[in-house]
């Protein structure tokens, strides 16, 4: 009761089945197991009170007092007799039908009175809508049942003035609802062509407006039918609603209670009926919005894992890789290799990330550039397994943390604890949007405190006046009392410092920094850019920055990786790629720079890359490329070796490189 | 936060008086002559010319109304002629009962609503979680009324553990154990419909707010699940429950009147049953208008919590 429109149970189907058209629809309906069995009870029991008149019951009001309060099982009454000797189970039956009877009269009347005023209010606007909504506020200031009683009071007890009571309780669902969806359809273009074209109001609301709202008035219907049988039912309980010798199931409720002491098996069956009534309802309701509402479909809610899921090919061995720690350089962090990581989402398999390598040492910064959607993000919450999961799978690869004092670990198959001592710790991450990325409703300084508190063990205390000192130090202009605000009270710039200076409180070995600048003002980025800089070079900190800007990573940046459709498809140091792009993708983009002090959005190539979950058997550049030939689309690409550590995913590599033009003869498209 | 409460305060006030209308309305539909039906079966020629004259029944209906609201804003409610007492002290030893009983109902639907979503949601589609959500099922779609007398004659006819009903006055003997004796089985029976509707809404709120990215920011710093789920997302997860919690008060003191007529409550459920039946209807008017005005409190309260969890809120 009471709910207001709630994202449904999420059903086994993060994809949606392709169905369309009426037999879709129950497809999809009784695809769910659990809307099945509400089906199954509900169609049980509709036959049931359907059939009443040809079952062979006794006459549910005919009174035989020699034969009252027979207990069940008895010879001629399988159920058991009230205390006028009638029979329960022809009682049971017969009052199944007039509950339901009146719980689907009332869910009529409420959709019909609701949708009317819904529809008006929307339709006409203005004050006509403020004088509706406003009744139907007030209605719902009423608690629920209270205002159904003040109505019974005035109109008499009886079975009719209980059902209009009901619904008209339950009427501002219906209104609300309606007119939500009829405001949202209502300026749209062919119903204002309708306007000018001279239709008349009542044909427009009835022809263009209500097939439209059609739907959420069934879901609504379906959410509250249980609720008005039950209340129906509560009011004839009560004595109020249904008066003999008419018997629903809530006055043979109201006749058990009397009962309790002497017969107590009087008022079990009545309740268990409605009970399966209701069970039956609910779970049809659940399916049927799952089905009709459209704002639930895109919004399936999976809770991400606290770790990312793993199917690596030793991952069952140990919380410590099977592989031997390689030999790492002393100056290395982090040396990824062969990192894939997937997304499964229904039946479908979306390779975020394929077969990623690179190395990042002490001190140096290494760019990841690529447009949105080229995995570059999903590289970098892989690191300490931070994927949402579901859906994401990592599937191969390794990831080496080195300098510790156990010698290096694979972070892919370290274990959550681990990990947790990891994160915040020797590695750090900041978010693209600081103000999501923020916890709206605890203060800046404390969420700093907290990393603190985790990672050095600080008391409370001590923590925040660390936390106000780091805050002072990237530059947050009266840092004192920022810590106590909240992060919707500060800036984006200034969010963005305390994220930093979140980043940084436990001193971290590898900084990731995820589009830092992306949600800011372009001289907030500017200045949050050098101040990141800045602090990297005092803590020595190795930077992974992440960016679809290419001026920004040439500001920056040692060395550079570029990203296309999940794959690594040239690295190298800053100077070397930006003076010979080896690939063709990395010289579009850098074409696009004209003056690389002037941010750029990488964006600006045509066409979209390609979906990760069909790409071309070839070079997933291809259908993009001007210098694609058909050896191009034969087989996967390999990253090739230049010149020093400069690489590319390219047939081509050495000529892009040396700015010849495409092979001669080769076909430039096609 | 001063600000923001007087300003809900004063957002009240219309509420208030629209709740006033409907009810002064729905009084003055009946059909035939108003007083003869207001007075029933004490339809004497005193009592109707002494009806029409406190109740201006010969003048127009907004005169009416303003004669009846200003009564009631002196706390007079007029007769209640079934009792031969006033309405407003029959509201009056009332009221305590009603309070105690869905006050604490609405604490053990909080409680274990939030609980149980809070779990389901962290454990989405184990165990844990269909369990709980077959029970919140099942709870949401039991008639109150029935699970009564079902605990009755379970916990009290055949295990004899808790009295059937038989609460006749508060603070009338027996002490504040014998007090918590009689409430458990009422205030139990009340929870659960509630228990089932806030469960399931939190775990659709806690899973809403466990995919955003302070979640994933509090992991990325180390921080262990418990204090993740504890303090980043429940406390949010809270903020968007309590406004619900709040409007769940009204069907909780909605359902004490079934529980209140199975248990034998002494509370104004029973009183309002009992007066419609007797066609009372002052004393059902009375009645409705504080019950009412309280849950217009409650929720007032609501968003006063909500605003002192979510500083956000307050600038709206
Ligand atoms: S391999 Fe061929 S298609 Fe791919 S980038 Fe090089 S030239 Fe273009």
């Amino acid at each position: 009761m009471g709910e207001p429109a709630e994202p449904g149970e999420p059903v086994a189907a993060l994809a949606e089945p392709a169905g369309s058209g009426r037999a879709g629809a129950w497809a999809r309906l009784t695809a769910n197991r659990m809307t099945s069995v509400g089906l199954a009870v509900l169609g049980l029991l509709l036959a049931l009170t359907a059939l009443a008149p040809v079952l062979p019951l006794a006459d549910p009001d005919a009174t035989d007092l020699s034969r009252h309060l027979l207990p069940p099982f008895s010879e001629g009454a399988w159920l058991g007799t009230d205390q006028f000797g009638r029979d329960l189970l022809s009682r049971l039956v017969w009052g199944t039908r007039v509950s339901l009877g009146v719980g689907l009269a009332a869910t009529l009347a409420a959709a019909l009175v609701g949708a009317t005023i819904g529809l008006l209010a929307a339709y006409y606007g203005r004050l006509v809508d403020t004088l509706l909504m406003r009744g139907i506020d007030t209605v719902l200031a009423f608690p629920y049942l209270l205002l159904a009683l003040a109505i019974v009071a005035a109109l008499g007890p009886s079975l009719l003035n209980a059902l209009m009571a009901i619904a008209i309780v339950n009427v501002p669902f219906f209104a609300r609802a309606v007119r939500g969806q009829a405001l949202a359809i209502k300026n749209l273009d062919y119903i204002a062509a309708a306007r000018l074209s001279g239709f008349s109001d009542a044909r427009i609301i009835l022809t263009e407006i209500l097939p439209n709202v059609f739907p959420v008035v069934v879901v609504t219907m379906a959410t509250t039918l249980s609720w008005m049988i039950l209340e129906t039912a509560g009011l004839s309980f009560l004595g109020l609603g249904a008066q003999p010798p008419t018997a629903d199931l809530g006055s043979m409720l109201g006749n058990g209670r009397e009962l309790v002491h002497r017969a107590p098996w009087v008022a079990v069956l009545p309740g268990v009926v409605i009970l399966l009534l209701a069970v039956g309802i609910n779970l049809v309701s659940d399916g049927v919005r799952d089905v009709l509402d459209p704002r639930l479909k895109s919004g399936v809610l999976v809770r991400p894992a606290a770790l990312t899921a793993r199917r690596l090919p030793d991952a069952a061995s140990a919380a410590v890789s099977a592989a031997p720690a390689p030999a790492l350089g002393p100056d290395l962090v982090l040396s990824v290799r062969g990192l894939s990581t997937r997304f499964e989402v229904g039946g479908r398999v979306l390779k975020a990330v394929e077969d990623v390598s690179f190395d990042i040492s002490r001190g140096e910064t290494l760019g990841l550039v690529g447009e949105s959607g080229s995995g570059k993000s999903v590289t970098a919450l892989s690191l300490a397994g931070l994927v949402a999961s579901p859906p994401g799978v990592m599937v191969k690869g390794e990831v080496w943390l080195n300098g510790g004092s156990g010698g290096p670990i694979d972070l892919a198959r370290a274990d959550l604890a681990t990990l947790q001592a990891i994160r915040g710790g020797r590695i750090a991450y900041i978010f693209q949007d600081p103000l999501s990325a923020l916890n709206p409703v605890l203060r800046a300084g404390e969420q700093v405190a907290e990393t603190l508190v985790r990672h050095r063990g600080l008391g409370r205390g001590a923590a925040m006046a660390e936390a106000v000192r780091l805050l002072d130090a990237v530059k947050l202009p009266g840092a004192r009392e920022k810590a106590r605000a909240f992060p919707h009270e500060l800036s984006g710039g200034q969010r963005q410092r305390v994220m930093i200076a979140m980043a940084l409180a436990n001193r971290p070995d590898l900084l990731i920094a995820d589009e830092p600048t992306t949600a800011l003002d372009v001289t907030t980025q500017q200045r949050v850019l050098a101040l990141l800089d800045e602090l990297r070079r005092e803590t020595g900190a190795a930077l992974l920055f992440i960016s679809h800007d290419f001026a920004v990573i040439g500001d920056l940046c040692d060395r550079v990786a570029v990203m296309y459709a999940g794959q690594i498809v040239e690295q190298g140091s800053a100077a070397a790629l930006f003076a010979r792009p080896a690939h063709p993708y990395t010289e579009r983009l850098l074409q696009c720079v004209p003056d690389l002090k002037a941010p750029h959005d990488v964006t600006a190539i045509p066409n979209l890359p390609p979906a990760v979950d069909r790409l071309p058997p070839g070079c997933s550049f291809a259908p993009r490329c001007h210098r694609a030939t058909q050896a191009c689309r034969e087989a996967p690409i390999a990253l090739r070796a230049l010149d020093g550590d400069h690489a590319a995913r390219c047939l081509y590599a050495e000529e892009v490189a040396a700015g010849t033009a495409a092979p001669a003869g080769a076909p430039a498209h096609g | 936060m001063l600000a923001y409460i007087v300003k809900r305060l004063l957002q009240a006030v219309p509420v208030l008086i629209g709740i006033s209308i409907i009810v002064f309305l729905v009084m003055s539909v009946i059909p035939g002559n108003q007083a003869t039906a207001l007075l029933g079966a004490f339809a004497t020629p005193e009592n109707v010319a002494a009806l029409n004259e406190t109740l201006r029944l010969d003048e127009p209906i907004p005169v009416q109304y303003f004669a009846w609201l200003g009564g009631v804003l002196q706390g007079d409610f007029g007769q209640a002629y079934s009792l031969g007492r006033p309405v407003a002290d029959e509201l009056a030893g009332r009221i305590g009962p009603t309070f105690l009983l869905a006050g604490t109902a609405l604490l053990l639907c909080t409680v274990f609503g939030l609980l149980a979503g809070s779990a389901a949601a962290v454990r989405q589609y184990g165990w844990t979680d269909r369990i709980l959500s077959l029970l919140v099922l099942v709870g949401i779609s039991t008639p109150s009324f029935w699970l009564g007398i079902m605990a009755i004659v379970l916990f009290s006819l055949t295990l004899g553990w808790f009295p059937t009903g038989d609460m006749y006055s508060l603070f009338g003997g027996g002490g504040l154990l014998d007090l918590l004796w009689h409430l458990t089985l009422p205030a139990l029976t009340l929870a659960v419909v509630a228990t089932g509707v806030v469960a399931r809404l939190t775990r659709a709120n806690m899973l809403e707010v466990l995919r955003q990215d302070y979640v994933r920011t509090a992991r990325a710093k180390g921080l262990p699940e418990r204090t993740v789920i504890g303090r980043h997302a429940f406390r949010n997860a809270l903020v968007a429950m309590v406004p619900i919690i709040g409007i769940q008060a009204g069907f909780v003191i909605g359902g004490a009147v079934y529980i209140e007529e199975v248990f034998q409550w002494p509370g104004l459920g029973r009183m309002l049953v009992t007066a419609i039946s007797q066609r009372d209807i002052l004393l059902v008017q009375g009645g409705v208008m504080v019950v009412a005005t309280a849950f217009v409190l409650i929720n007032l309260t609501a968003d006063v919590v909500q605003a002192l969890l979510d500083p956000r809120v307050r600038e709206r």
